[in-house]
């Protein structure tokens, strides 16, 4: 962080502001994919579990678990769509 | 050092136009109607009655795809009727993705945000329709005011159902689709650009080996690109499978 602060100190206006916004953009998806990495990771896991204890109920679950998937995975493509807004 | 520029987010997604307002997107997404078509038209014609192979067999497998693997799971059999209109929305997505990762084209439509956009307004405007058609007015009642809800709640809960029933469905089908299209497209334009500025290096020679390793990512994930291209273009059309069959029949 020190060698960050040191770079944006060197820097004037225009580029301060450029500087700042492409090392919040990086902090923006970082943050915004944390969520999502648990959540899915806890939904596949479970679904896993449950195709394991009960095969012939798979292809069911197999749907909704997509479903849960898509659900989740949205939050952290918000994150990455406002990543490319404000940092590129 | 060596020397590694990102190019800015237009070169890599924006090509000069073919001829004037159609460019390689607008290309791409016609090859995907014109294939799609052609290759239904020409399955239809070939003889019911004999064994199926070659063109039609293909067809066959796609459509007992949809039927079996979308509309069975999530509408039921009352939903059956919906299976053209499910099998073109797959198709298109589907032959739209895949430009992403044959050589020389290397761009899905679908990074764009126009094509994904457009399909969720048809989706969202054919959703909306099938409950309006079903339920009549009632539609609103029975998605603006879930029952088994206390009365009091309702000022909580009519809102929320309302934003997350009208507005956040076409936009979530819209960003899931394009965000998952282009964040694939990147990955691949990063790891090529990496590959390609290592093999390069001309100040450090013994960086050039080193350039293997993002050569080798740049496999896995053309690989796991197959894999996006078919699991985007089918949780689209699962989802629209689920928005037409939860207005066509109200929780009870």
């Amino acid at each position: 962080m020190e060698a960050l602060s040191a770079l944006v100190a060197e820097l004037t206006g225009d580029e301060e502001k450029a500087a700042a916004a492409a090392s919040s953009a990086g902090f923006a998806y970082g943050l915004a994919a944390i969520g999502p990495g648990i959540g899915i990771g806890y939904l596949v896991g479970k679904s896993v579990e449950a195709m394991a204890r009960q095969p012939e109920a798979a292809g069911m679950v197999r749907t909704t678990m997509f479903l849960g998937i898509a659900f989740t995975e949205a939050l952290a493509l918000i994150g990455f769509v406002v990543f490319i807004l404000i940092g590129l | 050092m060596i020397a590694l520029e990102f190019p800015p987010i237009n070169e890599i997604l924006r090509w000069k136009d073919l001829f004037p307002s159609f460019n390689k997107i607008a290309l791409i997404a016609v090859a995907a109607a014109l294939i799609g078509t052609i290759v239904f038209l020409l399955a239809g014609s070939k003889d019911p009655m004999k064994a199926p192979k070659g063109v039609r067999n293909l067809a066959e497998t796609i459509v007992e795809f949809i039927e079996n693997g979308i509309v069975m799971q999530t509408m039921g059999r009352d939903g059956l009727g919906w299976t053209p209109f499910l099998m073109s929305i797959f198709m298109f997505i589907y032959l739209c993705n895949v430009p992403g990762i044959i050589p020389f084209l290397q761009m899905p439509a679908t990074a764009r945000i126009a094509i994904p956009m457009f399909l969720s307004l048809l989706v969202w405007v054919v959703f909306i329709g099938t409950g309006f058609k079903h339920q009549g007015i009632g539609y609103l009642k029975s998605s603006l005011f879930p029952p088994g809800v206390p009365k009091a709640l309702y000022i909580l809960v009519t809102p929320i159902e309302f934003i997350s029933t009208f507005l956040v469905r076409p936009f979530s089908l819209t960003v899931r689709l394009f965000a998952n299209m282009l964040a694939g497209h990147i990955l691949l334009v990063t790891f090529a650009l990496l590959s390609e500025a290592l093999f390069q290096a001309k100040g450090n020679p013994g960086l050039i080996p080193v350039g293997v390793l993002p050569l080798f990512m740049l496999i896995f994930l053309t690989g796991f690109e197959v894999l996006v291209a078919f699991l985007q273009a089918y949780i689209f059309t699962i989802l629209t499978a689920v928005y037409i069959g939860g207005a066509a029949h109200p929780e009870h």
